[in-house]
């Protein structure tokens, strides 16, 4: 049941080609293809692009993330009028605080359930996968960035956010990622604490 | 046509900080169109709070250099890898991977120069007649008008925006909602602040922009497995023949004049003048079947089409204060962080800002020019540079910018909690562009909004009896029922085969 019933409107994104090492196979392979048939096949060459640059990303979110991803809408949608409804709505003649964000809520939900009602011919949204901890940590690097500056300055939160990104997220060497970090570091004192004085919170 | 402010104009680029400002802006617009990961947009939302200490003038002439400049750089990915650095650059990979396989990549790639500098200084020229007369056309408007036109304007942007129509709106509608925090300017009620003093002043669009694009990106591509780029050493002979100049002067005519009209409307911009000028090429062309093999029309045209656009959507923004593209939002947010606010009094009232960034687009694009020929060894070499290492740096910018901004720590925090909305979004197929210039137009759209219902009495007919704002609401009606129709028959005609099929 992966793909929808008829099958023949599914313009497939990431998933298709995964062979190892595609880019130079998929390079020569592709030019004559593409010259082959006459009028369009523009369209077809740049989806062919499109779907190269795509390739390496996860693959696409299926039915039910679709649904949780426009049930989402829905329900920011609705979060907003019942916000919107707590100011004065106003009405045409005398718009007042409410007016606006009011209009602008409701047809928030009113799309949201079009992605409802078109979520079985979405293909856009990718899956939530292995890699997306990745994203998870370097988000948790700046949080936690953010939460120690205003107690330590800001220059170990930064050395240890560039290491991070650069040994675990990046997979550079041991010595580039400490050499850089420390470098980075120094660059940044010296740029905005010593030349720029910004009054940022800092140790040294 | 009056002289004297376009003389000055000339006059404020020369200045020595003014051209250092638009060299610091090419080079940093061609890096980036070189460089994998952060595209036009997100640049120039990380680099916003430098421009907060400069002037207006030279912040914009740095700005839009970095966003012509990226439209050159984007060709070298283009044409060398294969790999589009820009969407606008999308069509160029055709024709130019394909002599750059042929050992002409020097020629797909002088070619690509010549191209751009002759569609950007055309599509100057014609800016400087056209755009003071529809800043004269736009003085007369009043709210209703500039109502209809914000929402023709963002309705525009999330069309053509890549990805899902129905997604781009909602992100749209998001901005405007997003642009509602703070206090009302009108009855002065606090809304969707959560008795935070720290958004009782609204959201800042510096950490919006940083965080959508900025982080939003990076923390996007962390997620793609990285591909083994091989970069040419060296690239020989970059100087076009005559012959190949000679083949591609029509397509290049061509390609100006389209791209430049295609980039005034909203949403238009550089990606659709650059398919436009190819398809029109390829139609046009006695031999069509060379085209994708090789053909060094098909590196022009696109290349001379694209520049002239990215020149031609400031129009726009200069002359009706209605951003075109994601970018251009965020000019516009720049503008208005220095206290300018982008409309058709601009030409008139700060003449000197007008020109001098009108101007300064020929001296841009002549250093592209040179950039672009004798040093393009130089940027294939940066081809190199590894995105693991640019990521954490550009994340420290991004953080310890946004923080010179107001010297807040909340503001970091926020630039977090936007980077990560931008991730989901990028992941979840909405387009964060959208969202960003709805989020820059949403008080001008809810004050005209008011105002409007205010001067009609209410009735909201009145908008339909003014004959620009009329208009234009037809317009936006039209674009808005246009692809459900056309989806609607699409739908019908596919269940139709599918029926016959199955009857077979």
């Amino acid at each position: 049941m992966t793909s929808s019933a008829g099958g023949a409107h599914v313009p497939g994104r990431p998933g298709g080609r995964t062979a190892a090492g595609a880019t130079p196979q998929a390079g020569p392979g592709a030019p004559p293809e593409e010259a082959a048939p006459e009028e369009f096949d523009l369209e077809e060459a740049i989806h062919q692009v499109e779907a190269e640059e795509h390739e390496g990303r996860p693959p696409a979110a299926g039915l039910l993330g679709n649904l949780v991803v426009a049930a989402a809408v829905v329900v920011l949608g609705g979060a907003a009028v019942v916000g919107s409804l707590a100011f004065d709505a106003g009405s045409a003649r005398s718009p007042e605080a409410g007016t606006w964000p009011l209009m602008v809520s409701v047809v928030i939900v009113v799309l949201g359930l079009g992605l409802v009602a078109t979520a079985r011919r979405t293909t856009d949204a990718e899956r939530f996968g292995r890699t997306s901890w990745l994203v998870l940590a370097g988000l948790a690097t700046m949080v936690a960035f953010v939460a120690l500056i205003p107690v330590i300055g800001f220059e170990i939160p930064a050395a240890l956010l560039a290491f991070v990104w650069l040994r675990f997220l990046g997979h550079e060497g041991w010595r580039t990622s400490i050499v850089t970090s420390l470098a980075l570091v120094v660059a940044f004192y010296l740029i905005f604490v010593g030349a720029l004085s910004v009054p940022i919170p800092h140790l040294f | 046509m009056d002289l004297a402010p376009v003389l000055d104009g000339f006059g404020v680029v020369l200045q020595p900080t003014n051209l250092l400002y638009c060299l610091i802006g090419v080079v940093v617009g061609m890096l980036v169109g070189v460089l994998p990961g952060l595209g036009p947009a997100a640049t120039i939302a990380i680099l916003l709070p430098i421009t907060i200490g400069i002037e207006p003038v030279t912040a914009v002439i740095m700005l839009a250099g970095i966003f012509y400049g990226a439209q050159y750089g984007g060709t070298i990915t283009s044409v060398l890898l294969r790999l589009p650095g820009e969407a606008s650059s999308v069509v160029t990979v055709f024709d130019g991977f394909a002599l750059a396989r042929q050992g002409r990549a020097g020629t797909a790639l002088g070619i690509a120069a010549v191209g751009s500098f002759l569609g950007g200084t055309v599509s100057i020229v014609a800016l400087s007649f056209v755009a003071p007369l529809v800043a004269g056309f736009a003085l007369d408007f009043g709210p209703p008008e500039y109502t209809a036109l914000a929402l023709l304007g963002i309705l525009l942007v999330a069309t053509v925006s890549s990805g899902d129509r129905l997604k781009a709106v909602i992100a749209a509608c998001l901005g405007l909602l997003l642009a509602t925090v703070g206090r009302d300017g009108f009855t002065g009620a606090e809304r969707f602040t959560f008795d935070n003093l720290s958004l009782a002043d609204g959201l800042d669009f510096v950490p919006i922009a940083m965080g959508l694009f900025g982080l939003g990106e990076i923390l996007y591509n962390l997620e793609e497995r990285h591909r083994a780029v091989h970069a040419p050493a060296t690239v020989a002979n970059v100087w076009p023949s005559r012959a190949d100049l000679r083949q591609s002067s029509g397509a290049i005519g061509r390609g100006s004049v389209l791209g430049f009209f295609l980039g005034i409307l909203p949403g238009g911009g550089a990606t659709l003048a650059s398919l436009a000028a190819y398809a029109m090429e390829k139609r046009r062309s006695k031999t069509p079947e060379r085209f994708g093999r090789g053909a060094v029309e098909g590196v022009a045209a696109p290349e001379s089409a694209n520049n002239a656009a990215a020149t031609s959507s400031f129009i726009p923004l200069l002359t009706l204060g209605i951003p075109a593209n994601a970018t251009m939002a965020v000019i516009y947010g720049a503008l208005l962080i220095q206290g300018v606010s982008p409309g058709p009094q601009l030409v008139d009232q700060e003449p000197e800002l007008f020109w001098g960034v009108v101007n300064s687009m020929y001296i841009g694009n002549i250093l592209l020019l040179i950039m672009s020929i004798p040093l393009v060894g130089l940027f294939v070499k940066i081809l190199r540079v590894r995105a693991t290492i640019l990521a954490p740096i550009t994340v420290l910018i991004t953080l310890i910018g946004v923080y010179t901004v107001n010297y807040d720590v909340f503001d970091i925090g926020l630039v977090v909690v936007f980077g990560a909305l931008g991730y989901l979004m990028k992941k979840l197929g909405f387009d964060p562009g959208p969202l960003v210039l709805a989020f820059v137009l949403g008080s001008l759209l809810e004050d005209s909004l008011r105002r409007s219902l205010l001067l009609f009495d209410g009735d909201p007919t009145g908008f339909l009896t003014r004959p620009i704002s009329g208009t234009l609401l037809v317009l936006f009606l039209v674009v808005v029922l246009l692809p459900v129709i056309r989806a609607a028959l699409a739908r019908r005609r596919s269940t139709d085969r599918r029926n016959t099929k199955e009857l077979v």
